[in-house]
């Protein structure tokens, strides 16, 4: 067992764990953040992603004796209480998800997405980009038109700050 | 229609939730007390177990209990079902074996579970179970549907010699072959439906807890159709009375089929969690989920259309042998037979169709209803024999397909159908005009012209949704009526309750269902609530599956809004003191027809509760329940084209443009509707380009993750684009059809049609992966 320190969302938190536990594990058993997945066990389908230090991570491939001292981001922690991140509201509001399951790792992907192209994006790159990320029910065809849509939202809200 | 009536792209009300981490789903629930069970499966396709000793595990830190196969026979559980009885052509029941939920004597696929392990925490039930120690006596295994049929071959089931479970005919061999001997054209093919994985992305999971003084259980499971588990579980298994126990199906993450059928492992989770008098929570990892999910799929078929010198079908006949997997899963038995060959005559007008069905035992996981069940394999057989028509014809695909629609409705087909509507052509032209069918020759040459190979593929598919009529699926063997419940609650301050037997993981219920409402009464989406997925709210329903949520369990919720209407109508006459046939509604006011004179719904509700001024005899109250059980299947159809470049060098294909037209009858939220298309498409293309379950020659599924089978990926897809021609469906009032299956029934033919007239040889088989079609090019 060891004893882990790391900020999550902003607030500071410690949690004894056994030392084979994975980050996921820390955040859905041990902080109850449930709202990241575990969809695959293989690092493949993106389920998991969370923000470490502000890159997207896929939490299943991370002890979470790694994350120590480190600020992590969960799908919990991107709005500003009621305003939605615009990832969100573009997810929402271009019915970019289904069952709900991949959306959080799809959203903490597609925001580091964004932010490493700088807001320059086309379908290409998007579709290219998301190739860590499975869904199973939208076809991506939504998905793809939400990240498009909110690399402008996040632009104008970028200028607006 | 209002903003958020039957027709409008409302934004999903359920979406909040999911976008902000705060969906609920089986594995996010903790009950006080839980424990974590992780199975021990059996790593041969086919072996006696000669031993289990779970000794050293038991004594490993944190485990609670380890139970086996044995214990679930001397606690006189029972054996896993299949809920639908097909009679063979010799007039024998199918030929079902015993499949207990933990093998006690016999594993027949790799996977299988032997025994579980309950402990404190997850890995330390993982640790347990790595020290059961299992004795097997190997035996020979038949892992695919040559290798079980052939003489000699390893036997599974004691109850079917020769592995095979049914012989099934259906329609008039006779006529068939009469046709076939004056037809002057006869086309043939050989065609294997690949094996598939559903692969929803949440795995399978069951959390179940004993209250012992109340001898009730609750079960939180990822359940398609919560009421039917419970029916299952209760009727059959002898684990618990109905009345005892609660099924609870919270936010489910997808399900595509797989999640309809009752498993092994929440059987055993409800079971452990009285013996060992805590609850029990299993979560299935992925490589689980490809081992035990049931899978979807895998025929071997070989059919035949023949013509006659006007180019018009007279004839089909097909034999299909269906791969069932090592047990009979809870519906399997009607996927290749009623979900199959009842559709085996398309979009066309057949005068004669026979077809056979042999489903056979192999030592793989069961196989069951996967999205389109039976559907997609028999739209795959007619799309593909009409474009190999066309082409040995030399005649264009889409001029022999409208030569040959159905155009009079009703259409009775010669395999039970009745075909209630439609407008193929329609859809077909829809379809041509969205991808510039006329101007494909030109871009085929131009492409030739850089080197590359351009193809474009159609097909035209129909389907039978809405499942269906009780009575009809009844006579065919069905164990269950396929009804849809409803009840409706207005509650005293006018805001809406509606409990609904469908369930939603994923299709937008909440939304959908509740712009009905608002198209009925005016009253805005946020007043009403969808209650779905917990039998101790909703009294019973049937699930959702087979694209029946709208025309079914929204039909259900239509009627049970008539009755409450119908009851309002007659306190506002009352109170009105006008004829209650005068009282109409608008935007929410009840009112009397060429007065001012008028009630705001809340106050009728109100005085339902308040019972001050009703008429005589009138019970308070304003609630209303119904059961809806359809006349019909209803018949979404439509057409998909695809155009693809192959490079003849890589093998490699690419979309250059993927059209749908499909109708779908009234739509209710377009947007929803649009979702299920892109989805169903996904693994329709999926199938045709990427996704194939693989077992090797010892029965181990080598495509066991996702690093090995390869799922559909942001990048293998193109946007699409979608249209829609409208006949309304006259077998339920609002006129609708379904749409949840239509992508995955008709894509993947559209794609190979692609794809073989680009390479111009029409053996391929899916999935058609690179090297595939580089060999089909090179020989």
């Amino acid at each position: 067992m060891s004893t882990v320190k790391l900020t999550v969302n902003g607030k500071a938190v410690s949690a004894d764990v056994e030392d084979r536990t994975l980050l996921v594990n820390l955040l859905r058993d041990h902080l109850n953040l449930t709202g990241t997945h575990v969809g695959c066990d293989t690092s493949q389908c993106g389920a998991c992603v969370v923000h470490i230090d502000g890159r997207a991570v896929k939490s299943c491939t991370v002890l979470a004796g790694q994350a120590a001292g480190s600020s992590v981001t969960t799908i919990e922690g991107i709005a500003k209480g009621d305003e939605l991140h615009p990832m969100q509201a573009a997810f929402r509001d271009n019915h970019g998800l289904q069952c709900g399951y991949c959306t959080p790792g799809m959203i903490m992907s597609a925001i580091d997405i964004v932010h490493r192209h700088g807001g320059q994006l086309d379908e290409e790159t998007v579709r290219h980009e998301l190739e860590g990320n499975i869904c199973r029910c939208t076809g991506y065809h939504n998905i793809v038109k939400s990240v498009l849509d909110a690399a402008g939202r996040m632009k104008v809200s970028q200028a607006a700050e | 229609m209002g903003v958020e009536g039957i027709g409008a792209r409302v934004v999903r009300k359920e979406d909040r939730r999911f976008i902000t981490g705060k969906g609920r789903y089986v594995d996010d629930i903790k009950l006080v007390g839980m424990t974590h069970a992780h199975f021990v499966r059996s790593p041969h396709a086919h072996a006696k177990v000669k031993s289990v000793d779970t000794s050293e595990a038991m004594k490993m830190p944190g485990v609670v209990g380890v139970l086996t196969g044995q214990q679930l026979v001397d606690d006189k559980i029972g054996n896993l079902i299949c809920g639908w009885a097909i009679t063979s052509k010799d007039g024998t029941g199918m030929k079902m074996g015993a499949w207990p939920a933990m093998a006690p004597e016999t594993v027949r696929f790799v996977g299988q579970a032997v025994a579980v392990v309950i402990a404190e925490t997850k890995n330390q039930a993982r640790d347990a179970a790595e020290a059961v120690v299992v004795e097997y006596e190997e035996l020979p295994a038949a892992p695919d549907i040559r290798t079980a049929i052939a003489p000699g071959a390893p036997q599974l089931h004691p109850e079917a010699p020769g592995n095979v479970i049914y012989d099934w005919v259906i329609g008039d061999e006779g006529a068939t072959d009469a046709a076939f001997k004056s037809a002057a054209n006869v086309i043939s093919l050989d065609i294997t439906n690949n094996r598939l994985v559903p692969n929803a992305m949440e795995p399978r999971a069951a959390l179940a807890e004993y209250n012992e003084p109340e001898e009730h259980f609750t079960l939180y499971t990822t359940s398609q159709n919560p009421h039917v588990a419970r029916l299952v579980l209760s009727a059959f298994y002898n684990i618990a009375q109905e009345h005892k126990l609660r099924v609870v199906a919270p936010d489910v993450g997808g399900g595509f089929g797989s999640k309809i059928f009752i498993y092994p492992e929440e059987m055993v989770a409800l079971w452990a969690s009285k013996k060992v008098g805590r609850p029990v929570k299993w979560t299935g990892d992925r490589t689980e989920a490809f081992l035990t999910d049931a899978h979807g799929r895998d025929h071997l078929t070989k059919a035949e259309l023949a013509f006659d010198k006007d180019n018009k079908i007279t004839g089909l006949r097909v034999k299909t042998y269906a791969n069932l997997g090592a047990y009979m899963s809870l519906f399997s038995s009607s996927v290749p037979t009623y979900l199959y060959a009842t559709l085996l005559s398309g979009q066309y007008n057949i005068p004669n169709i026979f077809a056979e069905v042999i489903s056979v035992y192999s030592n793989t996981v069961p196989v069951d209803a996967y999205r389109g069940a039976g559907r997609p394999e028999a739209s795959f057989v007619v799309e593909r024999l009409m474009e190999t028509a066309a082409r040995q014809l030399n005649v264009d695909p889409a001029e022999l397909r409208r030569k040959n629609f159905i155009t009079q409705f009703p259409h009775q087909t010669p395999v039970i159908m009745a075909y209630d509507i439609g407008d193929f052509g329609a859809s077909l032209d829809a379809a041509m005009k969205a991808i510039d069918y006329s101007g494909f020759a030109a871009r085929k040459a131009k492409a030739k012209s850089e080197g590359k190979l351009r193809g474009i593929g159609v097909s035209c598919y129909i389907e039978a949704c809405g499942i269906a009529p009780s009575k009809a699926v009844g006579s065919l063997g069905a164990g269950v009526g396929l009804w849809e419940s409803a009840e409706v609650r207005v509650n005293p301050v006018g805001t809406i309750e509606v409990l609904t037997g469908s369930h939603s993981h994923g299709q937008g219920h909440e939304t959908a269902f509740s712009q009905l409402i608002a198209e009925r009464l005016g009253v805005p989406i946020s007043q009403v609530q969808i209650v779905h997925g917990d039998t101790d709210k909703v009294q019973f329903g049937m699930g959702t599956y087979g694209s029946r949520s709208a025309a079914v369990g929204l039909t259900a919720i239509l009627k049970a809004m008539e009755k409450v209407e119908a009851k309002a109508k007659k306190i506002v006459a009352h109170q009105l003191e006008a004829s209650e046939n005068d009282i109409v509604i608008e935007n929410g006011e009840f009112k009397v027809a060429g007065t001012d004179k008028s009630l705001a719904f809340p106050m009728v509700a109100l005085a339902a509760y308040t019972a001050h001024n009703l008429p005589d005899g009138m019970e308070p109250g304003l609630k209303e329940t119904a059961f809806y059980d359809p006349t019909n299947f209803t018949f979404p159809a439509g057409a998909y084209i695809c155009e693809m470049e192959v490079d003849a060098a890589t093998g490699k294909s690419t979309f250059v443009n993927f059209v749908a037209a499909d109708d779908f009858g009234r739509l209710i939220n377009p947007m929803i509707v649009e979702g299920q298309v892109h989805g169903g498409l996904a693994q329709g293309i999926g199938q045709a380009l990427l996704e194939g379950a693989v077992y090797d020659a010892s029965g181990q599924l080598v495509t066991a993750s996702f690093m090995d089978y390869t799922m559909p990926r942001a990048d293998d897809l193109p946007s699409f684009k979608l249209s829609h021609t409208t006949t309304l469906c006259p077998g339920n009032p609002l006129g609708v059809k379904g749409c949840g299956e239509a992508g995955a029934i008709g894509a993947s033919a559209a794609v190979i049609n692609a794809i073989t007239d680009a390479i111009g040889t029409n053996k391929l088989e899916m999935p058609a992966t690179p090297d595939r079609v580089w060999h089909a090019i090179h020989g």
